[in-house]
Protein backbone atom coordinates (compact mmCIF):
# COMPACT_ATOMS: atom_id res chain seq x y z
CA UNK A 1 0.00 0.00 0.00
CA UNK A 2 1.37 3.42 -1.12
CA UNK A 3 2.58 5.41 1.91
CA UNK A 4 -0.51 8.00 3.12
CA UNK A 5 0.86 11.31 3.38
CA UNK A 6 -0.54 13.55 6.67
CA UNK A 7 0.32 17.22 7.15
CA UNK A 8 0.19 18.35 10.98
CA UNK A 9 -0.94 22.34 10.69
CA UNK A 10 -2.44 25.03 12.99
CA UNK A 11 -2.34 28.53 12.22
CA UNK A 12 -1.40 29.75 15.21
CA UNK A 13 2.27 28.97 16.21
CA UNK A 14 2.96 27.61 19.62
CA UNK A 15 -0.23 24.86 19.87
CA UNK A 16 1.73 21.79 20.02
CA UNK A 17 1.94 20.79 16.00
CA UNK A 18 5.37 19.85 15.96
CA UNK A 19 5.24 17.44 19.58
CA UNK A 20 2.03 16.42 17.92
CA UNK A 21 4.25 15.21 14.88
CA UNK A 22 6.95 13.74 17.14
CA UNK A 23 4.40 11.92 18.91
CA UNK A 24 2.33 10.51 16.45
CA UNK A 25 5.88 9.23 14.66
CA UNK A 26 6.66 7.39 17.68
CA UNK A 27 3.39 5.90 18.25
CA UNK A 28 2.70 4.91 14.58
CA UNK A 29 6.33 3.13 14.39
CA UNK A 30 5.69 1.55 17.80
CA UNK A 31 3.22 -0.09 15.70
CA UNK A 32 4.98 -1.94 13.46
CA UNK A 33 4.46 1.28 10.36
CA UNK A 34 7.36 2.54 8.66
CA UNK A 35 7.24 6.26 9.15
CA UNK A 36 9.10 9.42 7.78
CA UNK A 37 8.83 12.82 9.29
CA UNK A 38 9.57 15.90 7.57
CA UNK A 39 10.47 18.44 9.12
CA UNK A 40 8.80 21.38 6.85
CA UNK A 41 9.67 24.42 9.22
CA UNK A 42 12.71 25.54 7.03
CA UNK A 43 14.85 27.69 9.24
CA UNK A 44 13.47 26.83 12.20
CA UNK A 45 14.35 23.46 12.94
CA UNK A 46 12.59 21.77 15.62
CA UNK A 47 11.48 18.31 14.77
CA UNK A 48 15.01 17.06 15.59
CA UNK A 49 15.47 18.45 19.21
CA UNK A 50 11.90 16.81 20.08
CA UNK A 51 12.89 13.49 18.80
CA UNK A 52 16.24 13.50 20.20
CA UNK A 53 18.35 13.36 16.74
CA UNK A 54 19.72 17.29 16.88
CA UNK A 55 23.18 15.92 16.94
CA UNK A 56 22.92 13.66 13.96
CA UNK A 57 21.90 15.67 11.17
CA UNK A 58 24.41 15.52 8.17
CA UNK A 59 21.91 16.47 5.51
CA UNK A 60 18.74 18.30 5.71
CA UNK A 61 16.16 18.70 3.42
CA UNK A 62 17.48 21.66 1.54
CA UNK A 63 20.19 19.19 1.03
CA UNK A 64 18.36 17.01 -1.16
CA UNK A 65 15.96 19.28 -2.96
CA UNK A 66 18.99 21.24 -4.27
CA UNK A 67 20.78 17.57 -5.13
CA UNK A 68 23.64 17.87 -2.47
CA UNK A 69 22.74 14.48 -1.39
CA UNK A 70 20.39 11.14 -1.76
CA UNK A 71 17.19 11.15 -0.11
CA UNK A 72 18.49 8.27 2.25
CA UNK A 73 21.39 10.35 3.04
CA UNK A 74 19.29 12.97 4.84
CA UNK A 75 16.86 10.29 6.15
CA UNK A 76 17.87 10.11 9.56
CA UNK A 77 16.97 6.86 11.85
CA UNK A 78 15.83 6.77 15.09
CA UNK A 79 17.68 5.89 18.29
CA UNK A 80 15.63 3.26 19.31
CA UNK A 81 13.02 2.65 16.69
CA UNK A 82 14.56 1.47 13.62
CA UNK A 83 11.30 1.88 11.00
CA UNK A 84 11.19 5.55 12.36
CA UNK A 85 13.21 8.51 10.03
CA UNK A 86 13.45 12.55 9.82
CA UNK A 87 14.17 14.18 7.56
CA UNK A 88 15.24 17.55 9.29
CA UNK A 89 14.79 20.69 7.97
CA UNK A 90 18.08 23.30 6.82
CA UNK A 91 19.05 25.52 9.66
CA UNK A 92 20.83 28.44 7.44
CA UNK A 93 17.80 28.83 5.03
CA UNK A 94 14.32 29.99 5.11
CA UNK A 95 10.85 29.19 3.31
CA UNK A 96 12.25 30.53 0.22
CA UNK A 97 14.92 27.68 -0.41
CA UNK A 98 11.65 25.19 -1.31
CA UNK A 99 8.53 25.03 -3.75
CA UNK A 100 5.24 23.48 -3.22
CA UNK A 101 6.57 21.35 -6.05
CA UNK A 102 9.26 20.08 -4.63
CA UNK A 103 7.72 19.56 -1.52
CA UNK A 104 5.37 16.94 -4.13
CA UNK A 105 8.13 15.58 -5.52
CA UNK A 106 9.80 14.18 -2.28
CA UNK A 107 6.68 13.04 -1.16
CA UNK A 108 6.10 11.44 -4.31
CA UNK A 109 9.73 9.68 -3.66
CA UNK A 110 8.78 8.46 -0.14
CA UNK A 111 5.67 7.16 -0.96
CA UNK A 112 7.14 4.17 -1.99
CA UNK A 113 9.57 3.99 0.90
CA UNK A 114 7.10 3.85 3.68
CA UNK A 115 3.74 3.79 5.12
CA UNK A 116 3.57 7.23 6.78
CA UNK A 117 5.30 10.13 5.45
CA UNK A 118 4.02 13.05 8.39
CA UNK A 119 4.78 16.64 7.68
CA UNK A 120 5.67 19.20 10.80
CA UNK A 121 4.39 22.89 9.16
CA UNK A 122 5.34 25.92 10.09
CA UNK A 123 3.13 28.48 11.74
CA UNK A 124 1.00 30.74 9.59
CA UNK A 125 -0.52 30.49 6.24
CA UNK A 126 2.41 31.49 3.88
CA UNK A 127 4.31 30.07 1.49
CA UNK A 128 6.01 27.19 4.47
CA UNK A 129 2.28 26.31 5.36
CA UNK A 130 1.49 26.25 1.53
CA UNK A 131 4.27 23.81 1.00
CA UNK A 132 3.39 21.80 3.94
CA UNK A 133 0.25 20.78 2.79
CA UNK A 134 1.01 20.27 -1.09
CA UNK A 135 1.92 17.13 -0.93
CA UNK A 136 -0.83 15.96 1.67
CA UNK A 137 -3.28 13.18 1.29
CA UNK A 138 -4.86 13.90 4.97
CA UNK A 139 -4.30 17.30 6.86
CA UNK A 140 -4.78 17.27 10.57
CA UNK A 141 -5.26 20.43 12.32
CA UNK A 142 -4.23 21.41 15.76
CA UNK A 143 -5.68 23.95 18.41
CA UNK A 144 -5.81 24.15 21.91
CA UNK A 145 -9.11 25.14 23.68
CA UNK A 146 -8.49 28.88 23.55
CA UNK A 147 -9.82 31.80 21.38
CA UNK A 148 -7.04 32.77 19.55
CA UNK A 149 -5.92 29.37 18.56
CA UNK A 150 -9.54 28.05 17.29
CA UNK A 151 -9.74 31.29 15.27
CA UNK A 152 -6.42 30.61 13.21
CA UNK A 153 -7.55 26.62 12.85
CA UNK A 154 -10.76 28.44 11.48
CA UNK A 155 -8.71 30.26 8.75
CA UNK A 156 -6.38 27.03 8.31
CA UNK A 157 -9.66 24.77 7.58
CA UNK A 158 -11.04 27.65 5.45
CA UNK A 159 -8.20 27.91 3.24
CA UNK A 160 -7.77 23.88 3.13
CA UNK A 161 -11.08 24.08 1.91
CA UNK A 162 -10.23 26.56 -1.04
CA UNK A 163 -7.59 24.60 -1.94
CA UNK A 164 -9.66 21.48 -2.15
CA UNK A 165 -7.72 19.43 0.91
CA UNK A 166 -10.76 18.57 2.39
CA UNK A 167 -11.51 20.12 5.32
CA UNK A 168 -9.10 18.13 7.61
CA UNK A 169 -9.21 16.54 11.42
CA UNK A 170 -8.82 18.02 14.23
CA UNK A 171 -6.67 17.85 17.15
CA UNK A 172 -7.65 19.33 20.29
CA UNK A 173 -4.25 19.77 22.37
CA UNK A 174 -3.61 20.64 25.91
CA UNK A 175 -7.54 20.15 27.14
CA UNK A 176 -7.68 20.81 30.56
CA UNK A 177 -10.78 18.92 32.23
CA UNK A 178 -10.54 21.41 35.24
CA UNK A 179 -10.17 24.35 34.00
CA UNK A 180 -13.03 23.66 31.92
CA UNK A 181 -15.19 22.64 34.89
CA UNK A 182 -14.75 26.39 36.26
CA UNK A 183 -15.37 27.51 33.01
CA UNK A 184 -12.49 28.99 32.36
CA UNK A 185 -11.40 27.13 28.93
CA UNK A 186 -13.50 26.05 25.91
CA UNK A 187 -14.48 22.87 26.04
CA UNK A 188 -13.92 20.53 23.34
CA UNK A 189 -17.49 20.91 22.45
CA UNK A 190 -17.26 24.44 22.06
CA UNK A 191 -14.25 24.12 19.46
CA UNK A 192 -15.98 21.46 17.45
CA UNK A 193 -19.24 23.59 17.52
CA UNK A 194 -17.41 26.41 15.79
CA UNK A 195 -14.88 24.68 13.22
CA UNK A 196 -17.63 21.53 12.78
CA UNK A 197 -14.71 19.40 11.14
CA UNK A 198 -14.40 15.50 12.29
CA UNK A 199 -12.33 15.20 15.40
CA UNK A 200 -9.38 13.01 15.16
CA UNK A 201 -8.06 13.10 19.35
CA UNK A 202 -8.05 15.09 22.06
CA UNK A 203 -4.86 15.31 23.83
CA UNK A 204 -5.09 16.13 27.54
CA UNK A 205 -2.62 18.82 29.42
CA UNK A 206 0.18 16.98 30.64
CA UNK A 207 3.78 17.79 32.11
CA UNK A 208 5.37 14.79 31.08
CA UNK A 209 4.52 16.06 27.11
CA UNK A 210 6.79 19.16 27.74
CA UNK A 211 9.35 16.84 29.65
CA UNK A 212 9.23 14.36 27.08
CA UNK A 213 10.26 16.74 24.44
CA UNK A 214 13.03 18.45 26.63
CA UNK A 215 14.85 14.97 26.92
CA UNK A 216 13.93 14.10 23.31
CA UNK A 217 11.84 10.91 23.89
CA UNK A 218 8.08 11.62 23.15
CA UNK A 219 5.52 10.87 25.77
CA UNK A 220 3.99 8.55 23.28
CA UNK A 221 6.55 6.13 24.00
CA UNK A 222 5.38 5.97 28.23
CA UNK A 223 2.60 2.94 28.23
CA UNK A 224 1.47 4.62 31.55
CA UNK A 225 1.21 9.00 30.25
CA UNK A 226 -2.48 9.61 29.01
CA UNK A 227 -1.31 12.15 26.51
CA UNK A 228 0.53 9.71 24.93
CA UNK A 229 -2.19 7.27 25.09
CA UNK A 230 -4.30 9.74 23.32
CA UNK A 231 -1.75 10.20 20.67
CA UNK A 232 -1.65 6.45 20.32
CA UNK A 233 -5.28 6.67 19.82
CA UNK A 234 -4.62 9.29 17.49
CA UNK A 235 -2.31 7.21 15.61
CA UNK A 236 -4.91 4.33 15.17
CA UNK A 237 -7.48 6.13 13.98
CA UNK A 238 -4.84 7.23 11.64
CA UNK A 239 -4.86 3.84 10.10
CA UNK A 240 -8.30 3.28 9.91
CA UNK A 241 -9.36 1.75 13.58
CA UNK A 242 -12.28 3.02 15.30
CA UNK A 243 -10.76 3.80 18.72
CA UNK A 244 -13.29 5.66 21.06
CA UNK A 245 -12.17 8.79 22.98
CA UNK A 246 -10.87 8.62 26.19
CA UNK A 247 -12.75 10.21 28.96
CA UNK A 248 -11.21 13.13 30.14
CA UNK A 249 -13.56 13.85 32.52
CA UNK A 250 -14.73 12.16 35.03
CA UNK A 251 -18.51 13.22 35.61
CA UNK A 252 -19.01 12.29 31.93
CA UNK A 253 -20.82 15.49 30.91
CA UNK A 254 -17.66 16.37 28.12
CA UNK A 255 -18.48 12.84 27.33
CA UNK A 256 -21.47 12.84 26.86
CA UNK A 257 -21.30 15.80 24.74
CA UNK A 258 -18.86 14.43 22.74
CA UNK A 259 -20.56 11.24 21.95
CA UNK A 260 -23.68 13.76 21.17
CA UNK A 261 -21.22 15.68 18.41
CA UNK A 262 -19.78 12.82 17.24
CA UNK A 263 -22.98 10.89 16.30
CA UNK A 264 -21.33 8.16 18.69
CA UNK A 265 -23.85 6.39 21.20
CA UNK B 1 -10.94 27.20 -16.96
CA UNK B 2 -7.78 24.74 -16.76
CA UNK B 3 -5.77 23.35 -19.15
CA UNK B 4 -2.36 21.22 -19.57
CA UNK B 5 -0.48 20.31 -21.87
CA UNK B 6 3.67 18.89 -20.84
CA UNK B 7 4.61 22.26 -18.68
CA UNK B 8 2.38 24.82 -19.51
CA UNK B 9 -0.66 25.44 -16.67
CA UNK B 10 -2.92 28.01 -18.14
CA UNK B 11 -5.62 29.35 -15.95
CA UNK B 12 -8.37 31.81 -15.97
CA UNK B 13 -7.78 34.49 -13.09
CA UNK B 14 -10.67 37.73 -12.54
CA UNK B 15 -8.94 39.91 -15.19
CA UNK B 16 -6.83 37.69 -17.30
CA UNK B 17 -5.19 34.50 -17.51
CA UNK B 18 -2.42 32.77 -15.74
CA UNK B 19 0.24 30.84 -17.02
CA UNK B 20 2.82 28.75 -15.20
CA UNK B 21 5.86 27.51 -16.39
CA UNK B 22 8.12 24.86 -14.45
CA UNK B 23 11.85 24.46 -14.42
CA UNK B 24 12.69 23.03 -17.88
CA UNK B 25 14.89 25.00 -19.78
CA UNK B 26 13.13 28.48 -20.89
CA UNK B 27 14.18 28.14 -24.39
CA UNK B 28 11.70 25.12 -24.39
CA UNK B 29 9.02 26.49 -22.50
CA UNK B 30 9.34 29.88 -24.65
CA UNK B 31 8.85 27.78 -27.39
CA UNK B 32 6.21 26.15 -26.16
CA UNK B 33 4.07 28.48 -24.77
CA UNK B 34 4.42 30.65 -28.30
CA UNK B 35 3.19 27.42 -30.22
CA UNK B 36 0.40 26.99 -27.70
CA UNK B 37 -0.70 30.97 -28.27
CA UNK B 38 -0.31 29.78 -32.06
CA UNK B 39 -2.67 26.93 -31.84
CA UNK B 40 -5.33 28.87 -30.47
CA UNK B 41 -4.48 32.77 -31.17
CA UNK B 42 -8.52 33.85 -30.89
CA UNK B 43 -8.11 32.48 -27.07
CA UNK B 44 -5.09 34.56 -26.79
CA UNK B 45 -6.36 37.57 -28.70
CA UNK B 46 -6.63 40.86 -26.24
CA UNK B 47 -5.53 38.79 -23.28
CA UNK B 48 -3.92 40.39 -20.03
CA UNK B 49 -1.58 37.40 -19.21
CA UNK B 50 0.62 36.93 -16.02
CA UNK B 51 3.63 34.55 -16.13
CA UNK B 52 4.55 32.47 -13.21
CA UNK B 53 7.79 31.21 -13.93
CA UNK B 54 8.57 29.29 -10.88
CA UNK B 55 12.31 29.83 -9.78
CA UNK B 56 13.44 30.37 -13.62
CA UNK B 57 16.64 32.93 -13.62
CA UNK B 58 15.72 35.19 -16.21
CA UNK B 59 17.83 38.56 -17.61
CA UNK B 60 16.37 41.45 -19.44
CA UNK B 61 16.58 40.10 -23.04
CA UNK B 62 14.50 37.37 -22.30
CA UNK B 63 11.63 39.18 -21.20
CA UNK B 64 11.98 41.61 -23.65
CA UNK B 65 11.86 38.92 -26.23
CA UNK B 66 9.00 37.16 -24.78
CA UNK B 67 7.41 40.89 -24.24
CA UNK B 68 7.86 41.44 -28.15
CA UNK B 69 6.50 37.68 -29.28
CA UNK B 70 3.65 37.90 -26.76
CA UNK B 71 2.35 41.38 -28.06
CA UNK B 72 3.05 40.60 -31.77
CA UNK B 73 0.22 38.35 -31.06
CA UNK B 74 -2.03 40.51 -29.18
CA UNK B 75 -1.25 39.73 -25.73
CA UNK B 76 -0.46 42.04 -23.23
CA UNK B 77 1.88 40.84 -20.46
CA UNK B 78 1.54 42.88 -17.14
CA UNK B 79 2.72 40.55 -14.36
CA UNK B 80 5.64 37.98 -14.06
CA UNK B 81 5.73 36.13 -10.75
CA UNK B 82 9.23 34.38 -9.88
CA UNK B 83 10.74 32.92 -6.68
CA UNK B 84 14.22 34.23 -8.13
CA UNK B 85 14.66 37.60 -6.54
CA UNK B 86 16.59 38.29 -10.53
CA UNK B 87 14.04 37.54 -12.28
CA UNK B 88 12.30 39.58 -10.06
CA UNK B 89 14.47 42.61 -10.73
CA UNK B 90 14.19 42.25 -14.15
CA UNK B 91 10.67 42.36 -14.34
CA UNK B 92 10.62 44.92 -12.12
CA UNK B 93 13.34 47.15 -14.70
CA UNK B 94 10.46 46.57 -17.20
CA UNK B 95 7.78 48.23 -15.18
CA UNK B 96 5.84 44.58 -14.65
CA UNK B 97 4.10 43.40 -11.88
CA UNK B 98 5.75 40.64 -9.58
CA UNK B 99 2.82 40.28 -7.49
CA UNK B 100 -0.73 39.29 -8.86
CA UNK B 101 -3.08 39.43 -6.13
CA UNK B 102 -4.34 35.53 -6.64
CA UNK B 103 -7.67 35.65 -6.11
CA UNK B 104 -9.24 32.74 -4.03
CA UNK B 105 -12.55 32.65 -4.96
CA UNK B 106 -13.64 30.66 -1.95
CA UNK B 107 -11.77 33.54 0.45
CA UNK B 108 -12.68 36.96 -1.07
CA UNK B 109 -14.92 38.10 -3.41
CA UNK B 110 -17.03 40.93 -4.84
CA UNK B 111 -20.39 39.24 -7.07
CA UNK B 112 -21.35 41.14 -9.99
CA UNK B 113 -25.01 41.84 -10.43
CA UNK B 114 -26.43 42.00 -14.34
CA UNK B 115 -30.01 42.34 -14.48
CA UNK B 116 -31.94 41.51 -11.34
CA UNK B 117 -31.55 44.72 -10.02
CA UNK B 118 -31.13 45.45 -6.47
CA UNK B 119 -33.77 42.20 -5.94
CA UNK B 120 -30.78 39.73 -6.52
CA UNK B 121 -29.87 37.38 -3.72
CA UNK B 122 -26.53 35.51 -3.66
CA UNK B 123 -27.15 32.40 -1.91
CA UNK B 124 -24.56 30.31 0.07
CA UNK B 125 -24.85 27.07 0.88
CA UNK B 126 -22.20 27.18 3.39
CA UNK B 127 -19.90 28.05 6.76
CA UNK B 128 -18.35 31.41 6.07
CA UNK B 129 -14.93 30.90 7.92
CA UNK B 130 -12.40 33.28 9.68
CA UNK B 131 -10.70 35.22 6.59
CA UNK B 132 -13.70 35.21 4.29
CA UNK B 133 -15.17 37.88 2.94
CA UNK B 134 -18.39 38.54 0.69
CA UNK B 135 -19.05 41.48 -0.94
CA UNK B 136 -22.63 41.60 -3.10
CA UNK B 137 -24.65 44.31 -4.49
CA UNK B 138 -27.95 42.86 -3.73
CA UNK B 139 -28.83 40.78 -0.48
CA UNK B 140 -27.07 37.51 0.94
CA UNK B 141 -28.89 34.40 2.16
CA UNK B 142 -26.71 32.14 4.02
CA UNK B 143 -27.16 28.72 4.84
CA UNK B 144 -24.63 27.59 7.54
CA UNK B 145 -22.62 29.74 10.13
CA UNK B 146 -20.95 33.08 9.87
CA UNK B 147 -17.71 32.61 12.26
CA UNK B 148 -15.95 35.10 13.96
CA UNK B 149 -13.87 36.90 11.50
CA UNK B 150 -15.92 36.29 8.55
CA UNK B 151 -17.48 39.60 6.72
CA UNK B 152 -20.23 40.05 4.65
CA UNK B 153 -20.80 43.78 3.22
CA UNK B 154 -24.18 43.45 1.50
CA UNK B 155 -25.99 46.32 -0.22
CA UNK B 156 -29.54 44.58 0.90
CA UNK B 157 -30.77 42.70 3.62
CA UNK B 158 -28.20 39.69 5.13
CA UNK B 159 -29.96 36.54 6.32
CA UNK B 160 -28.36 34.35 8.18
CA UNK B 161 -30.02 30.80 8.71
CA UNK B 162 -27.39 29.27 11.19
CA UNK B 163 -24.91 31.58 13.75
CA UNK B 164 -24.31 34.62 13.07
CA UNK B 165 -20.95 35.11 14.72
CA UNK B 166 -18.69 37.25 12.47
CA UNK B 167 -19.11 40.61 10.63
CA UNK B 168 -21.75 41.74 8.74
CA UNK B 169 -22.87 45.47 7.38
CA UNK B 170 -26.35 45.42 5.23
CA UNK B 171 -27.25 48.37 3.34
CA UNK B 172 -23.82 48.77 2.54
CA UNK B 173 -24.63 51.70 0.23
CA UNK B 174 -26.46 53.64 2.41
CA UNK B 175 -29.96 51.56 2.84
CA UNK B 176 -31.18 52.44 6.30
CA UNK B 177 -34.31 49.95 5.56
CA UNK B 178 -31.78 46.98 5.68
CA UNK B 179 -32.57 44.17 8.34
CA UNK B 180 -30.07 41.72 9.30
CA UNK B 181 -31.77 38.39 10.54
CA UNK B 182 -30.04 35.31 12.31
CA UNK B 183 -30.90 32.23 14.13
CA UNK B 184 -28.26 32.80 16.61
CA UNK B 185 -27.90 36.12 17.08
CA UNK B 186 -24.34 36.63 18.60
CA UNK B 187 -22.34 39.10 16.10
CA UNK B 188 -18.87 40.71 16.72
CA UNK B 189 -20.10 43.93 15.25
CA UNK B 190 -22.98 44.90 12.76
CA UNK B 191 -23.30 47.50 10.17
CA UNK B 192 -26.41 48.60 8.92
CA UNK B 193 -25.87 51.79 6.19
CA UNK B 194 -23.81 54.14 8.38
CA UNK B 195 -24.66 52.98 11.76
CA UNK B 196 -22.05 51.06 13.31
CA UNK B 197 -22.70 48.63 16.49
CA UNK B 198 -19.80 46.96 18.36
CA UNK B 199 -20.90 43.43 20.04
CA UNK B 200 -25.14 43.62 20.21
CA UNK B 201 -24.76 41.80 23.36
CA UNK B 202 -22.49 39.37 24.95
CA UNK B 203 -24.64 36.69 26.08
CA UNK B 204 -24.88 33.92 23.48
CA UNK B 205 -28.44 33.89 22.54
CA UNK B 206 -29.52 30.92 20.77
CA UNK B 207 -32.77 32.94 19.39
CA UNK B 208 -33.50 33.92 16.00
CA UNK B 209 -33.29 38.22 16.07
CA UNK B 210 -33.79 40.45 13.48
CA UNK B 211 -31.27 44.08 13.74
CA UNK B 212 -32.58 47.02 12.28
CA UNK B 213 -31.96 51.24 11.86
CA UNK B 214 -35.26 51.94 15.01
CA UNK B 215 -37.06 55.21 14.97
CA UNK B 216 -34.23 56.91 16.77
CA UNK B 217 -31.47 56.36 13.97
CA UNK B 218 -29.83 53.73 16.37
CA UNK B 219 -29.15 50.43 15.27
CA UNK B 220 -31.33 47.78 17.18
CA UNK B 221 -31.46 43.74 17.71
CA UNK B 222 -34.96 41.97 18.50
CA UNK B 223 -35.87 38.99 19.07
CA UNK B 224 -38.12 37.41 16.48
CA UNK B 225 -41.04 36.08 16.79
CA UNK B 226 -44.03 35.04 15.18
CA UNK B 227 -46.58 36.96 15.47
Amino acid sequence: MPAQVVTVTSGKGGVGKTTAVANLAVALASNGSKVVCIDGDIGLRNLDVILGLENRIVYDIVDVIEGRCRLKQAMIKDKKLPNLYLIPAAQTRDKNAVSANDMNHLAKDLRSECDFVLIDSPAGIERGFKNAIAPADRVLVVTNPEISAVRDADRVIGILEAEEKGPGALIINRLNPVLIKKQDMLSAGDVLDLLAIELIGIVPEDEGVLIGSNRGTPVSADPKSRAGQAFRNIARRLKGENVPFLDLDSSGSLWERLQKLTGRK
Amino acid sequence: MNETNSMIHIKGLRDGLLVSLDDAPWEEQLAALVSRVDAQPSFFQGARLALDVASQILHVNDLVSLRDQLSERGIFLWAVVSESPTTEQTAQLLGLATRISKPRPEESRAYAVDDLGEDAALFLDRTLRYGTRIEFAGHVVVLGDVNPGAEIVAEGNVIIWGRLRGMVHAGSKGNREAVICALDFSPMQLRIADEVSAAMDSQTHSKPQVARINEFGSLQAENWSPD
